[in-house]
């Protein structure tokens, strides 16, 4: 199913995903209504559940803080598209089920508003809007162990001693 | 082929003995043994939901977890208490040997490896992504995230992938006014602020091997903003009397082989060297502190897990001593830990900060992050010793911050405006009349 694509640019970090005002709470809808507040102050009372965030390279630098996949994840937004993704932010979406996807192709091409539909399993970004398909790397078998156990919490419990 | 220090640091910690046939090499994935982890006000409350939520019921070490509350702390309002609550009355139920109140807790890249927490050849993660600091004691460490902190409490492992190095090579003897920070300022200005990303980079050569360790602390600490999943030293003797009479494991000291292979490798001469100054709003964007004219500043911050240690702290009293920090400036010194607060009692530099009408605080996270202690108003400026200046980073989304080692900020304190320290000579007013006196 496609969804309306959010565009955003290179070096989105995490102080602007969420601002560390609002790291003194852990509750998920309290982060999710200040998702990428620090860049668009509109975005979190805009944007739809399946909505699809694009962003450019190493997206989601900056600090460790796991407050910012979940605050996206918490609004809905089904998968974040970007060109490069900032490492730590990368293992945190893994970790908690955030989907995400490294197509520099599709980042780079798709605009504000853009209808993008993501297949995860087959490794295709589909940009309706524009009428272009985008084929993007399949995570390597270790990452997708933790992936389809739901997450490393799940993955942990079946491999803790 | 050789190996790096990082893979075979990595190798240790997977029962692969370094060199061996089975010894790893950058690309692959491992779920290795963690000697230490640490999370803090912020990351670890998650991490403790996530760890109950799951049902786990005991850690895997209560020696080997830090808990340290130093980003919010002293507790800057009710929500920021309940986290730290969470994070004392799970330290309480798992009997967590290394826990700190304040008045006792420092700002954790500091604090670890004075109390001899971590070590050389350790591999360390921490829920904050500043952990890449111990890189400096010639450890692999990296940070990672809350969910990566819960497994860890269960399982003490963490997945990784074996990350490629990069080798940077600093030759020369570093110019007055110029250290640590104005290096790694400068090797994120030349590779950017995704540069590095997904690898091991490890500082060497002449002018690190003469580099004192907080300057090696700095420098690992800050690998995180040009993307890098860990910056390293490799130990020698330096590293060794730092943690002689320290160090509370047995330390492993590992180089990387001569063959050992990069992605990259950078060699730069620094003896023409300027203090560095990154503007907004990417640490990536760094140039001489001569570039830059007439930058007038509301707010100076010197301190943080970045630079405050003692030997910042002496380079910032030096410059202040017998001088008043311009009217129109605030200035806030932040010691990283109790100890070093302490320290800086005993030599005199708090008087000398006090003197100079600065505000002398309690170790905290506080301002680095704007979190408290110092946040900033619209159209506000600050200079500060810390890693970023990110929009929206320490206070209102149009407030700006530039970073700089603890000598410029002294200067700049000074004069109001951005100045290389060498431009106020050596004489000092105030001492001379204080002499007088």
């Amino acid at each position: 199913m496609p969804g309306k694509c959010w565009k955003f640019g290179d070096d989105v970090n995490t102080d602007e995903i969420i601002p560390a005002r609002y790291l003194n709470v852990t509750d998920q809808d309290e982060l999710a209504a200040h998702c990428m507040e620090g860049v668009d102050p509109e975005f979190a009372a805009r944007a739809q559940p399946g909505d699809i965030i694009v962003g450019g390279k190493n997206f989601g630098c900056g600090s460790s803080r796991e407050h910012a996949p979940l605050a996206i994840k918490a609004l809905g937004i089904r998968c974040v598209v970007a060109g490069s993704f900032a490492r730590i932010f990368f293992r945190n979406a893994i970790n908690i089920g955030l989907p995400i996807v490294e197509c520099p192709g599709a980042a780079r091409d798709a605009q504000e508003g853009d209808e993008v539909e993501v297949d995860l399993a087959a490794g295709r970004v589909v940009n309706h809007t524009q009428g272009r398909t985008y084929e993007f790397e399949p995570f390597p078998p270790e990452l997708q162990a933790i992936i389809d156990a739901g997450g490393l919490i799940p993955y942990a419990k079946k491999t803790a001693r | 082929m050789g190996a790096t220090i990082t893979e075979k640091i990595l190798s240790a910690h997977c029962d692969a003995e370094p060199g061996a046939p089975d010894a790893l090499r950058a690309g692959q994935f491992i779920m290795a043994r963690v000697d230490f982890c640490l999370g803090n006000d912020i990351t670890a409350p998650i991490a403790i939901e996530q760890f109950e939520k799951a049902g786990f019921e005991k850690v895997f070490d209560r020696t080997r977890i830090a808990l340290v509350p130093d980003h919010f702390t002293p507790n800057k309002d009710i929500k920021a208490a309940t986290l730290s609550k969470r994070l004392r009355e799970f330290a309480r139920k798992h009997d967590i040997v290394n826990y700190w109140e304040v008045g006792r807790v420092g700002i954790e890249h500091a604090l670890l490896p004075e109390q001899g927490l971590v070590g050389p050849g350790d591999l360390v993660i921490g829920a904050d992504s500043h952990t890449c600091t111990y890189g400096a004691l010639g450890a692999f460490s990296t940070g990672v995230g809350s969910t990566d902190l819960a497994a860890c409490f269960a399982t003490g492992q963490v997945w990784l992938r074996v990350p490629e190095s990069m080798k940077f090579t600093f030759t020369g003897e570093l110019p007055r006014w110029v250290g640590g920070k104005d290096l790694v300022l400068y090797t994120i200005g030349r590779i950017g602020v995704d540069g590095a990303l997904y690898r091991a980079m490890e500082f060497c050569g002449p002018a690190i091997e003469k580099l004192p360790m907080d300057d090696r602390f700095t420098m690992c600490n800050m690998a995180i903003e040009a993307g890098g999943k860990s910056g390293i030293v490799p130990p020698d003797e330096k590293t060794r009397a730092y943690c002689e009479g320290r160090l509370r494991r047995e330390a492993r000291f590992l180089t990387s082989d001569p063959d050992a292979d990069y992605v990259e490798q950078y060699e730069w001469d620094v003896s023409g060297l300027s203090p560095q100054v990154a503007a907004p709003f990417l640490p990536s964007n760094t140039k001489g502190v001569e570039e830059f004219e007439n930058i007038e500043i509301d707010q100076v911050v010197i301190g943080s897990c970045t630079n405050g240690r003692i030997s910042d702290l002496r380079i910032a009293a030096q410059i202040l001593e017998g001088r008043k920090v311009a009217p129109s400036v605030r200035l806030i010194v932040f010691p990283a830990t109790q100890e070093i607060y302490r320290q800086a009692l005993e030599e005199g530099l708090v008087d000398i900060f006090i003197e100079a009408e600065a505000a002398f605080s309690t170790p905290t996270c506080g301002p680095c992050l704007g979190g408290h202690m110092g946040v900033l108003a619209a159209g506000e400026r600050a200079l500060a010793t810390t890693n970023r200046n990110f929009r929206t980073r320490m206070g209102h989304p149009d407030s700006e911050v530039y970073l700089c080692n603890p000598a410029v900020a002294a200067a700049s304190a000074v004069t109001g405006r951005i100045t290389h320290p060498a431009e106020l000579g050596t004489e000092r007013p105030g001492a001379t009349a204080r002499r007088a006196d």
